[in-house]
């Protein structure tokens, strides 16, 4: 019997040859910062969750139980009111108690069970395919609302799952909208310079001076207050990006600047390719990292921006749900005393969201910073 | 220094003139004819909506009511009418501006008053749980907007009654003594001040332990060691002193964050200052008055860089502007 050594397998030479894809050491570098994996994670997790948000929630959005307003939260349990433990969770009935203050009490001798996919209000999966199949429920005629309900009986869990539709795309879109614009406007700015030039640089200079949500408001004023919701989506996600173009249009610029004089812009011009070509193929790719970093900086910016809008009465309109306006509804002393639930549930959305996309934004700029895709600095 | 503020000024003027012109066309797009809310008004005299109509031009096209605007304020520092409150638009904006201007300076002193000790802190104590404890706590606290914070407090006005939960003035504010209506003024300022105050705050914090970890490492604060001082002198009559030079550059940057945020917090709190104003002027359509709050929120945020420039000047003798 002789060992012979296995010829080690194609894949090891390949790792142990040096030079590496930039994706490759993008992809190493990045799940070396935990806390970027993890945003990553919450927001794919919250981004799957608005797109089948009707199957998950147990309710329409804007369905109204007209005998539980300002029901607090359920809470899921497991031991009975005998001590009994379930090994599947159930919830307690409620009765009102009190139907000037809103205060119900558990009916500890029933139980409901939860139920798996249980047949409800008829809905479009993924805007195709019609279904009335949700997620979870109990039992008709009794409901379950894990997150309570807000002073119109209707479930708080579910219109924060159809409220994440609209905040949680206005920031993809708006960002989608003005990074073209800036990049766009910032390319052609810094490649010609002269007076095309000096008209972007003097219009972002006016936009920037105006104090963002001054502006926001203002930019507001000129669409009717009373428009269909997919209409008041369209009009805040341009708004959005008609006021964020302007900061990134003047850092392209100054990176423009600084690239157009290298050798390989001359040779490309020398070889006659267009101008428009020379930016958008030459130029403008050599600025992607940093764009993907300040692109994911940027966009709770504009998810604060909706917020912001549908929380003062000018956003997205009731009965559709935002996160903005289910605060607004939270606004009174009264509910934040008595019915604190509906400041918690999209308050604490709204900030799982912005912590999420801080923490890959930082991610991605470490793991994008191109002294280390270069192999520079290690650590 | 002369000629650079005379600089400074004169650039002013075509920002402010373009700001005018993009505000007075977005308000001719908005729908609606508020001649004809004027009118459903039985508060107004058909002779004060004809005096307007004159004054104005509202009946003429816009670039000529625009042009008509811009001399009634040059030649008369007339800014309109506000048509829900019927007051001069200025006379309304310049109440506004003080209570911003007093709300700005407020959460500026919870913002440096928090974040410089707080970076010094973090610096000395670099590496330590203190450290990380601060960084982490600036981290999530960035994540907290101002719609949320400004509720939480309101939250915490109305479970312990210790804050009153909006408006600026008690209702029996006119029977205090001087003492006395300036801690009532005082005590509403209290919770928007934290709530525009935190919102830079973190980012300040970072930017001070930064600085001061740097100027740690120079040589003149090895010297001043050296030289046998106590290390309580050394940071803080020696190095705190540069590390909060570069700050006041940042103090320019965020005008317009503390702006955005002044205006948050005073539609939560019922705050009266110039946000307030332009939100409520949004809401009726009243366009002088939006026109001439986003102009003077612009000039604010205008002379507030401008006065960031001059400090650092004065702060930092390395800089001069001649």
């Amino acid at each position: 019997m002789t060992d012979v050594l296995p010829a080690p397998p194609v894949e090891e030479v390949a790792a142990a040859a040096p030079p590496q894809s930039p994706g490759r050491i993008f992809w190493r570098q990045f799940r070396k910062s935990q806390i970027a994996v993890i945003g990553a994670a919450v927001l794919l997790v919250l981004y799957t969750l608005a797109l089948v948000a009707p199957f998950v929630a147990p309710y329409p959005q804007e369905e109204m139980d007209r005998g539980n307003f300002n029901h607090p939260p359920m809470a899921l349990r497991w031991v009975d009111g005998e001590g009994r433990f379930h090994v599947w969770p159930f919830v307690h009935p409620t009765v009102l108690e009190n139907s000037a203050r809103f205060t119900y009490a558990e009916n500890r001798s029933r139980i409901l069970p939860l139920r798996l996919f249980v047949r409800g209000a008829p809905y479009r999966l993924l805007g195709l395919i019609p279904t009335n199949t949700h997620l979870f429920g109990v039992d008709a005629p009794e409901r379950i609302n894990l997150f309570g309900t807000d002073r119109q009986g209707r479930d708080v869990f579910s219109r924060l799952l159809f409220g994440a539709q609209v905040s949680l795309t206005v920031g993809l879109v708006g960002i989608a909208i003005s990074f073209t614009l800036g990049l766009m406007l910032g390319g052609i700015s810094g490649y010609f310079g002269g007076w095309v030039d000096n008209v972007i640089m003097r219009t972002t200079e006016l936009l920037l001076t105006i104090p963002g949500l001054y502006l926001l408001i203002a930019l507001r004023a000129i669409f009717p207050s009373d428009m269909p919701s997919h209409q008041v989506y369209l009009s805040i996600v341009v708004i959005l990006a008609f006021i964020g173009w302007a900061t990134l249009a003047r850092v392209i610029r100054g990176m423009v600047l600084s690239i157009r004089r290298l050798e390989y812009v001359a040779a490309a011009e020398a070889l006659g390719v267009g101008r428009l070509r020379i930016i958008a193929r030459h130029i403008l790719p050599n600025t992607m990292s940093f764009v993907i970093v300040a692109a994911t900086i940027a966009i709770p910016g504009y998810i604060l921006g909706e917020v912001f809008l549908s929380f003062i009465g000018l956003g997205v309109q009731e009965p559709a749900a935002s996160w903005g306006n289910m605060l607004a509804d939270a606004r009174s002393i009264r509910v934040l005393r008595s019915y604190p639930w509906m400041l918690f549930a999209p308050g604490a959305a709204i900030f799982v969201t912005v912590l999420s996309f801080n923490f890959l934004g930082d991610g991605l700029r470490d793991a994008l910073d191109p002294r280390r895709i270069l192999g520079g600095k290690t650590s | 220094m002369r000629v650079f503020i005379l600089r400074r000024l004169l650039q002013v003027i075509p920002l402010l003139l373009g700001i005018s012109a993009l505000t007075f066309l977005l308000m001719q797009l908005a729908p609606g004819d508020f001649l004809d809310t004027m009118r459903e008004n039985p508060g107004i005299s058909p002779e004060s909506i004809e005096s307007m109509k004159t004054r104005f031009g509202l009946d003429r096209p816009w670039h000529v009511q625009y042009a008509l605007y811009l001399r009634n304020v040059l030649l008369r520092f007339d800014f309109g009418q506000s048509f829900s409150l019927h007051q001069p638009v200025f006379d309304v904006l310049r109440e506004g501006m003080l209570n911003t201007l007093l709300l700005a300076v407020a959460s500026a002193v919870v913002t440096w008053g928090l974040a410089i000790p707080l970076g010094v802190w973090a610096a000395v104590r670099q590496h330590s749980w203190v450290d990380k404890v601060l960084s982490m706590m600036a981290f999530a606290w960035l994540s907290v907007p101002e719609v949320l914070s400004g509720l939480l407090l309101l939250l915490l006005a109305a479970s312990t009654g210790l804050f009153p939960v909006g408006g600026m003035r008690s209702i029996d504010w006119d029977s205090m003594d001087v003492i006395g209506k300036a801690l009532n003024i005082g005590h509403h300022l209290v919770l928007p001040a934290i709530v525009v105050g935190m919102i830079p705050l973190a980012s300040r914090m970072r930017q001070m332990r930064g600085n001061l970890l740097d100027v740690l490492r120079l040589d003149y604060v090895t010297t001043a060691r050296a030289k046998g001082l106590d290390e309580r002198t050394v940071i803080f009559k020696h190095a705190v002193r540069n590390a909060v030079n570069p700050l006041i550059t940042l103090f320019g940057f965020t005008i317009g964050a503390l702006l955005s945020g002044a205006l948050v917090a005073e539609i939560i709190f019922s705050w009266p200052g110039l946000g307030r104003i332009t939100y409520e002027a949004v809401i009726t359509q009243d366009q002088y008055l939006v026109l001439g709050a986003v102009l003077m929120a612009s000039s604010m945020l205008i002379v507030g860089n401008l006065i960031a420039d001059l400090l650092l000047a004065a702060a930092d003798p390395r800089i001069s502007y001649d």
